[in-house]
């Protein structure tokens, strides 16, 4: 009786470790879009590979920011692994907030991960957040309306010419517009596409002493021309419009171009989603020849926040998701052209790989942004479509209201900059930048 | 004639709610559509309202990316808990206001209200920084707490509108014949407010189910509810809208029923007392 307990004691005991030996479990708040989701049907794949197990928290991208900022700002501890993007790494890295990636293996290559990527993760040349995939924006455009209106796209073309392709294209009775831009309100939307504009039109949000700059003739010239152009050849209601809707829009075939992130490449050339996925070209997005490009520069990336008690865990993990093999692993079951994009350059050496049709335009734009001199006259700030500063979300959201307003046709463009000019001085001044 | 009027009538006044009610019903009635719909259907411009190719690979997508019934079993432990625990505390607050009032009760109850004009993102950190320190963060248990304070006060006023409409009288004969203050509540007062009880409790099972920014904010893998299974198939950057919809009417697929059921309590419920 005694031995059978002292077995049945034993078997516990056992149980007990086996159950603490895989019990590691690691905790993922991630965005909702189509890389992510793909990475979590391959999780299974991580779990037999080193016994750790993962759970999911999916989240749309605005929640996910809140929620994370809250959890990491007050060290909550829910996550043992955030995704985040290029806007919150460099700020979040320089208050201490992340550990730094300083110590990946050798096997994992830290230096094949694209320059503008890694630069825009880093703080004090420290990486805080490894890539998943990145994107820049380029131009998609219709080469059956193009060739019809009689003019050929170039590989990087100017605004002067693409408002006049826009012209060109615009059919109302056909219901075709010549355009398609983000106008909708949010520094991440509208917000984003028209900061990444004012670059090439000589814009930028601060001075070298953080003063705003809206009361120039280079954001002045930006807006009335996005606006003039919009008029003339988008869509109606473009006031409200983000990428969704442009999305939408474009796959039903009412756009003629539609400058937007590279990652709307793989959706509208697919045949099972867009009506015009075997007539669509790339290009650069447009300049004015002053030296920058309108195009963005983003990524999601894996980070982990200081403090959890499953660093190492969380580490084998991001080597895991954004190696070279995990690429290899979806490419294997599901096609190079559903690889995650943008983030490592030996996907671009990649013979298989630079065969898809917008891989080569994808790499030329994000390499062609670059965040840390991303305007024509200096700036203070880090960043190509926003500038890294806690602030910049806040003041940024009101401001793109303040120009959707003009989209919509309730104010004049004098009137939004003056108003942008006052509310982000007084943004400012009150966090203490001026 | 006047009957002729009087039909006449009857049928503009059924017309009529049936639009109002077909208004009403009409965004969930598209989203019950759109979630057997391609996602390519879904976003149709003309949209396609019912003549199209029903499919059910949205349902299985979801079912496939989720699992669905952990998220389910939140939601119900966390409305019902909500719901039960503020019952508990709501009825005698409730009772001692409607028959034994001082005279601060009615600057407590619009105090109690005036809570909800709060943005709960005003106290979202202090809240947050609450629940680290008590070990609550994504817990049942947390979230139970939190959705019952929140739908306190309303529980409260509902109850305290209904006790109002019983005869003190009655619970004062109760008295007279012995009793106890529990018994007096138990025996005499809730049976006779079982409409408004019913009509509270359902209205609280409802509002706890659909609340969105607690749940989201103080949940991560562990203890998420419906609303936070409806977020994870929202995104700005790619087209979800078929795949939402299937999720939106899984988790509002519960609630509808129940709603569908007790329909007859919830109206007797809010409309007690309207008419002497």
């Amino acid at each position: 009786m005694k031995n059978s307990i002292r077995v049945l004691m034993g078997a516990c005991a056992l149980g007990a470790l086996a159950t603490a030996s895989s019990a590691e479990t690691i905790t993922i708040a991630t965005v909702n879009n189509g890389d992510m989701i793909r990475m979590q049907g391959y999780t299974d794949q991580f779990t037999a590979k080193t016994g750790i197990d993962v759970e999911w928290v999916t989240l749309e991208e605005n929640v996910l920011r809140q929620r994370v900022t809250t959890d990491i700002s007050t060290k909550g501890g829910a996550f043992d692994i955030m995704t985040i993007g290029m806007y919150e790494t460099p700020i979040w890295g320089a208050n201490g907030w992340l550990v730094p990636l300083d110590d990946l293996s050798a096997e994992y290559d830290v230096d094949d991960i694209l320059p503008a990527m890694a630069g825009g993760l880093s703080h004090d040349g420290t990486l805080y957040a490894a890539p998943f995939y990145g994107e820049s924006s380029m131009i998609m455009y219709r080469t059956d309306l193009m060739e019809k209106a009689g003019l050929e796209m170039p590989a990087a073309p100017t605004w002067e010419f693409v408002r006049e392709a826009a012209a060109a294209m615009t059919d109302r009775d056909a219901d075709i517009n010549g355009i398609c831009l983000r106008g909708k309100a949010g520094w991440g939307e509208g917000g984003a596409f028209i900061t990444a504009m004012s670059n090439s039109f000589g814009a930028r949000w601060f001075d070298m002493d953080w003063n705003a700059q809206f009361d120039t003739d280079a954001w002045a010239n930006t807006l009335n021309f996005f606006v003039g152009m919009m008029n003339e050849s988008g869509p109606a209601g473009y006031a409200t419009n983000g990428f969704n809707e442009n999305l939408s829009l474009f796959q039903q075939g009412k756009c003629g171009m539609w400058i937007d992130a590279t990652v709307a490449a793989s959706f509208v050339t697919n045949p099972a989603e867009s009506t015009v996925a075997d007539s669509v070209g790339f290009a650069l997005a447009p300049d004015t020849g002053l030296g920058k490009r309108s195009n963005w520069l983003w990524a999601w990336a894996l980070a982990i926040p200081a403090g959890t008690q499953q660093e190492a865990a969380a580490k084998q993990f991001i080597e895991w998701a954004t190696s070279k093999d995990y690429i290899e692993l979806v490419a294997e079951n599901e096609g190079w052209a559903n690889v995650p994009p943008g983030a490592r350059t030996s996907l671009y050496e990649n013979p298989n790989y630079i065969e898809v049709p917008f891989a080569q335009m994808t790499l030329d734009s994000i390499l062609s942004a670059d965040p840390n001199n991303s305007t024509v006259e200096p700036s203070p700030y880090v960043g190509v479509q926003f500038a890294a500063i806690p602030e910049f979300a806040g003041i940024a959201t009101e401001v793109s209201q303040e120009f959707s307003a003009v989209y919509a046709g309730q104010q004049t463009v004098e009137e939004a900059l003056a108003k942008a000019q006052a509310l982000t001085n007084d943004a400012m001044e009150a966090a203490g930048y001026r | 004639m006047a009957r002729a009027v009087t039909t006449r009538r009857k049928a503009i006044n059924t017309a009529l709610a049936w639009a109002i009610g077909l208004l009403i019903f009409f965004p969930i009635l598209w989203t019950i559509l759109t979630s057997f719909k391609t996602e390519g259907q879904a976003i149709a411009d003309p949209p396609i309202f019912l003549f199209f190719d029903w499919t059910l690979e949205n349902y299985a997508i979801v079912q496939e990316r989720s699992d669905y019934m952990r998220y389910l079993v939140n939601s119900i432990i966390i409305a019902l808990g909500s719901t039960a625990l503020g019952i508990v505390i709501a009825v005698p607050a409730a009772w001692s206001m409607a028959f034994v009032p001082s005279k601060r009760t009615k600057d407590i109850l619009m105090w109690m209200l005036s809570t909800k004009m709060l943005p709960a993102v005003g106290v979202l950190y202090p809240i947050y920084l609450l629940f680290i320190k008590m070990g609550l963060l994504d817990s049942r248990m947390g979230l139970v707490v939190v959705l019952m304070l929140i739908n306190l006060p309303i529980i409260v006023w509902m109850l305290y509108t209904y006790f109002k409409e019983i005869p003190g009288e009655i619970l004062e004969a109760a008295r007279m014949d012995g009793a106890t203050l529990k018994e007096e509540i138990i025996y005499i007062l809730t049976p006779m407010a079982v409409p408004g009880i019913a009509s509270t409790l359902l209205l609280n099972v409802i509002l706890a189910w659909n609340e969105a920014f607690w749940t989201l904010n103080l949940t991560a893998a562990k203890a998420a509810p419906l609303t936070a299974f409806i977020a994870s198939y929202s995104s700005p950057e790619g087209l979800f809208y078929a795949k939402l919809s299937a999720a939106s009417t899984m988790a509002i697929a519960p609630i509808l029923i129940l709603g569908w059921f007790s329909q007859k309590q919830l109206v007797r419920g809010l409309t007690f007392g309207a008419v002497k």
